[in-house]
């Protein structure tokens, strides 16, 4: 039951990454987008199964399921290393830095606010 | 955007996405280091260059296939919101801790994204 909840948030959320990569056609941008709105909208839902607003098999849903699956760590890797090989080292290094930097601060920021 | 494509990377959510539970459960509860999701991040960094820059992937396989496996499956089999989230959580247990955790993941990650390419594209001078 719990894998099938997990499953059914990865469906929803493996589309709507390819879905945004589709439409913005930057592909690092697409990736940067989602990873950075995946992580502050998982950090609101453990938020929210702390308080009791939501339960486990939903947070497991959205959670460990659509927020799983729609931030992505293959890609992030596999474009920095393609930033690399085109010798494009300050965007590969701003890439990087602005990803992990803006997604960690934004959980913090989330996890002491709210 | 076609509906086939959607789907097929549907399906390969679901399966990318249940493989990565399923680790997470083989680990079980540990409240310290999160292994789970770096075991996951560490595997998809190698297979997904591996598959892009496969010969036989680019040539052979039907675009919806290799959508489900590479966007779908191993797309979501690796994850960067719970790095983001188990980071957070670290940080305020150690600094050291979670730093260790980012730049493990990351260093060893592009590490292995290389080698994921270097032995695919060696496959294609060959082919």
């Amino acid at each position: 039951m719990n894998l099938l909840l997990v499953a059914l948030g990865g469906f929803i959320g493996s589309i709507a990454r390819y879905a945004i990569s589709l439409q913005l056609n930057k592909r690092i941008l697409a990736t940067w987008v989602v990873n950075i709105s995946g992580s502050m909208f998982l950090a609101f839902l453990l938020k929210f199964n702390q308080d009791g607003m939501i339960s486990d098999k939903i947070w497991l849903f959205l959670g460990a399921g659509f927020c799983g699956a729609y931030t992505t760590f293959s890609t992030f890797g596999n474009e920095t290393l393609n930033l690399l090989l085109e010798k494009r080292y300050w965007k590969a290094i701003g890439y990087v830095f602005s990803s992990f930097f803006v997604s960690i601060a934004v959980v913090l920021l989330v996890l002491r606010l709210f | 955007m076609s509906v086939k494509l959607l789907l097929a990377v549907g399906i390969g959510g679901m399966l990318g996405a249940g493989g990565r539970y399923c680790i997470s459960l083989l680990y079980g509860d540990t409240n310290g280091y999160p292994f789970a999701t770096l075991t996951v991040n560490l595997i998809g960094c190698f297979l997904l260059p591996f598959l892009l820059n496969h010969p036989y992937a680019k040539q052979k396989l039907a675009p919806e296939l290799l959508a489900a496996l590479t966007v779908g499956v191993i797309g979501s089999f690796t994850t960067f919101s719970t790095l983001a989230l188990e980071t957070a959580r670290l940080w305020n247990e150690s600094v050291a801790m979670a730093i260790s955790y980012i730049l493990i993941s990351f260093f060893v990650g592009l590490a292995l994204c290389f080698l994921g390419y270097r032995i695919a594209a060696r496959k294609q001078v060959n082919a």
